[in-house]
């Protein structure tokens, strides 16, 4: 920016004047922090305050403002000027509410002031007003993969909001499983029992709107593009361009071939889906193999589920209880009887326990056991099982027994498995080789065939399910712009199915508005700043093709990094990856943090004040200081936090640069990683700590103790935890002293 | 066995929770009990007995007839009413527990032993025989309920209480050697005869 112009502007309320030399603070920004204008304000965020700096920006040309008070999480609304950056420096909850009010500590609460001031102006120096990359299009256009009712539920949803929609499905009839059911669980009032299928109301509802355009028999060739510009080849040689992508393939059946201790061979024992197709082939009647009337069924809940048996699901899937008893239903129906045996009867929904009632009500047996083999009987079969209410071996007599043997997901292949390959024969690390190969040997067909860099379809995270942020945002998948609805994610009843494909639908149409407009998909919704780097500079390592968790980069015809503004998160995850530092965003860099860090005044080892950094993840670390912050929760005056946007755009630079310049310790806080992670970027905290264990090697250069620094997992709640892991971090370096590295 | 048992059992011969449901009061409700376990978790008499209520429940379906006719634990029920304040599907669990216990009184499979039980005799039989209930000769049959021996140390135990009884007029000694009666013990024969009457017919009925 030609003119840049740093206005810093100083809050003196909500108690920072009677803790902080506020005067000083002013001078410290235009000394220190090469602020053009310095001031001062009773109270920053009353509307006198926001006009003082409104008009700054307007008739003085300030183009980074400094807002130096609360922290960056309050008074969003107050501090929000146009066109500007924005810096906010937290002496609030960071400083003032950390720190004791005694005159002690007026001291170092004052230097910690004056470094957040200098902090503050170096990453406003550093920064750019973030202007989307102009790469973006706006198709109001969806493609929905899979026609059962997820499926069909995106498809007549996303319809009815205006968009177009493209259905693809495999196979030549829509409805998927639900088509084949006899009747089907109430969604409302459970208590009345099954009710009639309707799927075909639905069927005919997509067949004829006129926005909907159904591709039956067709697969998917190749998906190349991001959000808002996908373009997709079918198998029948059309193209399409559409905005996004809902995936809805929806499940299919654990094989109960796998359980030979129920006897699967025997063609009266069969799995619910067997069950139902013979049910509704007899409208309604129940007949054994060989055409007679069966009078006796057992239902066998959690065949091969919930069980740490190999080959068997270690899952419940969610459906098969409920299932089970609308099944019974027909059963009693027909005049038969109907035993359920179950270990937890699990019946989730509004009508899940009304519709168990529903099934008592009609005199379905409901046992609490443990189903150990079912064997055939002098012409029936005979059921073994632990009964758990009466602690007791027992056997029950059946013509049909059903298995309630669970979901399989029916997913693209595991993407990364031809990229490890190859990583592993690079390695020469013949047993990996020879695990992955097997691997591959058994992995489904493609089905969105991704023209990536990271592979042909959706992450998976447990199980062959498609990953997802579960707990904060599970519609995102890990390919920015598809979604995956139903079964496919997670395991899940009808209702449930419907409710994913209307949210996942929803979440597809705001990714093609929001990348219209060169905006971020969760968790940093509506950023505008985009990673580029700098080409001249650029090894063709591979890393940030390889570590972006999102799958966003793809690689030129010369190999260099191809980067897809609408599939990047702006996670900064290949920020950090890079080893020769090109990668940036125009208001988050490698300088914008390591210019923070450098700007921080560090005393004379002889002070007996060490400086402590702390890099926090600003998604739930950060908040958790500021709450730390509300609760008053003092931590070491020594400490100097600075956001980061996950913890795997921790460039190592900045650690090195760290101890160069002479701080005493440093401190990592991210979130949870592994298969229960919590980081919202799904790697980042992973590659932080990856990265980090190999930090060892630079302390051992520079002759440090490993225990300058510490990373962590924490969570959003661990209000407690983070000001201890701060002070514990002082105490250490009281104990193996200051670092040797001050100038 | 009496006839009306012969016939219950032949009717429903493999199936108790029928049976239950037709002739135990509040029975039909115990196919909807969903085996959670909170009205056991829930009664001040969980240590004295074999069966908590889930667990008779349970053996109900599992058609264990005998054992739970024959159980003392429906006998021990209290009336507290905590399982019924407590029952997430809303069973009139001590209405079950006492109808239970009824008929396997009727079933002649009631424990012959069970203080309870045995209460339930003596007070019937003083109903039968006077018209009305002498408390003297239940409290006295009840104290010599277990033998002579322990009835005498029953006795002693009692010995204030009885004095302070006496001397406030609420317990008359001589009521023991034949005590009054109702007004009209025919007419409560004659009751008690239609009575009778009556479960013959409803036992004629279940035969068929
Ligand atoms: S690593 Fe993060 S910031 Fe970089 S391209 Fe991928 S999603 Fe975008
Ligand atoms: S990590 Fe850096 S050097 Fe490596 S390919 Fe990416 S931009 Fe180039
Ligand atoms: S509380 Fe009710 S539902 Fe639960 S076990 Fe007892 S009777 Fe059954
Ligand atoms: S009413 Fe009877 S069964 Fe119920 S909690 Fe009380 S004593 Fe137990």
């Amino acid at each position: 920016m030609a003119d840049m112009k740093i206005g810093a502007y100083i809050c003196k309320g909500c108690g920072i004047e009677d803790r902080l030399d506020v005067g000083q603070l002013v001078n410290t920004a235009k000394r220190d922090g090469k602020a053009a204008i310095g001031k001062d304000h009773e109270m920053l965020c009353n509307a006198e305050g926001v006009k003082m700096i409104q008009d700054d920006i307007t008739n003085e040309g300030v183009t980074h403002v400094v807002v130096v008070g609360c922290s960056r999480r309050a008074k969003t609304e107050a501090f929000s000027f146009e066109g500007v950056h924005i810096n906010r420096t937290n002496i609030r909850e960071g400083v003032i509410w950390v720190r004791p009010d005694t005159d002690e500590a007026r001291e170092t609460t004052q230097e910690m002031a004056d470094d957040y001031v200098r902090m503050g102006c170096a990453e406003a120096k550093f920064s750019k007003v973030p202007a989307s990359s102009g790469e973006q299009g706006l198709t109001r256009s969806l493609l929905v993969v899979g026609g059962g009712l997820a499926g069909l539920t995106a498809t007549i949803e996303g319809a009815k909001t205006g968009y177009s929609v493209e259905l693809v499905n495999a196979s030549g009839e829509l409805g998927g499983s639900s088509a084949r059911e006899y009747k089907r669980i109430p969604h409302k009032n459970g208590l009345q029992g099954p009710v009639d299928n309707d799927i075909d109301q639905l069927i005919a509802a997509v067949n004829d709107n006129a926005r909907i355009t159904v591709h039956l028999n067709t697969t998917i060739t190749k998906t190349d593009g991001a959000p808002g510009r996908f373009s997709v080849e079918l198998s029948d040689g059309k193209s399409l361009t559409v905005g996004a992508i809902v995936q809805a393939t929806g499940s299919k059946p654990y094989d109960m071939a796998n359980l030979p201790e129920f006897s699967p061979e025997n063609p009266d024992v069969m799995d619910q889906g067997q069950f139902e197709a013979m049910v509704k082939a007899n409208n309604g009647a129940i007949k054994k193999s060989d055409g007679s009337d069966a009078r006796n069924v057992v239902f066998v809940q959690c065949a091969g589920q919930r069980s740490e048996k190999p080959g068997h699901l270690p899952y419940c899937s969610g459906h098969c209880c409920m299932t089970s008893i609308k099944q019974a239903h027909y059963v009693k129906a027909a005049g038969g009887d109907a035993t359920v045996i179950f270990d937890d009867l699990r019946t989730p929904g509004a009508t899940g326990e009304d519709f168990y009632r529903s099934g008592q009500e009609a005199g379905v047996a409901f046992s609490k056991g443990e189903v150990a083999s079912v064997k055939a009987a002098g012409g029936a079969l005979e059921v073994g099982y632990t009964d758990k209410i009466l602690a007791e071996e027992s056997t029950i007599k059946a013509d049909i027994v059903v298995l309630a043997t669970g979901q399989i997901p029916n997913s693209g292949p595991n993407p990364y498995l031809p990229i490890e390959l190859a990583q592993a024969k690079e390695d020469k690390d013949d047993a990996l080789v020879a695990k992955i190969e097997a691997e591959l040997e058994v992995q489904p067909q493609p089905i969105l065939n991704l023209n990536y860099r990271q592979g042909t379809d959706l992450p998976h995270l447990k199980h062959g399910f498609n990953d997802s942020h579960f707990i904060c945002f599970p519609y995102e998948t890990r390919r920015t712009g598809i979604y995956a609805a139903g079964p496919v994610r997670r395991p899940m009843d009808d209702q449930q199915a419907v409710e994913d494909a209307t949210g996942a639908v929803l979440k597809a149409i705001q990714a093609c508005e929001n990348s219209a407009l060169g905006r971020a998909a969760h968790p940093r919704s509506g950023d505008l700043s985009f990673p580029s780097f700098r080409k001249d500079g650029c090894t063709q390592c591979k890393r940030c093709t390889v570590e972006c968790p999102f799958g966003a980069i793809n690689e030129d015809e010369q190999g260099y990094p191809q980067y897809n503004e609408g599939r990047c998160r702006r996670c900064g995850t290949c920020m950090g990856a890079c080893p020769v530092r090109v990668i940036s965003f125009e208001n988050y860099s490698i300088d914008t943090v390591g210019q923070q860090l450098k700007a921080v005044d560090i005393p004379d080892e002889f002070d007996e004040k060490p400086r402590i950094l702390v890099l926090a993840c600003e998604n739930d670390a950060y908040p958790a200081l500021d709450m730390a912050g509300m609760n008053r929760t003092e931590y070491s005056a020594f400490a100097r936090v600075v956001p980061v946007r996950c913890l795997g755009s921790v460039n190592v630079i900045w650690i090195t640069d760290a101890l160069n310049s002479g701080y005493d310790g440093i401190i990592l806080l991210g979130c949870q990683k592994g298969d229960n992670y919590q980081c919202h970027f799904v790697k980042g905290s992973e590659m932080a700590h990856i990265r980090m264990s190999k930090v060892d090697e630079t302390l051992k250069t520079l002759n440090l103790e490993k225990e300058r620094v510490g990373t962590y997992e924490v969570a959003i709640t661990d209000v407690d935890k983070i000001p201890q892991i701060i002070n514990d971090m002082e105490k250490t370096i009281g104990e193996i002293g200051m670092s040797p590295f001050k100038f | 066995m009496s006839e009306m048992n012969q016939a219950m059992i032949e009717k429903y011969r493999s199936n108790f929770l029928q049976e239950v449901e037709a002739n135990v009061e509040e029975g039909h409700w115990v196919k909807m009990c969903m085996q959670c376990g909170v009205c056991s978790g829930s009664c001040p008499m969980e240590n004295n007995w074999d069966h908590p209520p889930q667990e008779l429940f349970m053996m109900i379906r599992a058609n264990k007839r005998d054992e739970v006719l024959s159980s003392s634990s429906m006998w021990m029920c209290t009336s507290c009413y905590n399982c019924i304040a407590r029952c997430p599907r809303g069973l009139p669990i001590t209405h079950i527990m006492h109808g239970l216990a009824s008929y396997g009184k009727r079933m002649g499979l009631a424990p012959k032993e069970q203080p309870t039980v045995k209460f339930g005799d003596i007070f019937w039989k003083s109903i039968v025989e006077n018209g009305r209930v002498n408390e003297l000769k239940i409290g006295v049959g009840l104290y010599f309920m277990n033998g002579f021996v322990q009835g005498i140390k029953n006795a002693l135990a009692g010995k204030e209480l009885g004095l302070a009884m006496m001397k406030t007029k609420r317990m008359n000694p001589m009521e023991y050697f034949g005590g009054h009666k109702c007004k009209d013990r025919s007419g409560i024969a004659k009751m008690l005869a239609k009575a009778a009457e009556f479960e013959a017919e409803h036992v004629a009925k279940f035969g068929k």
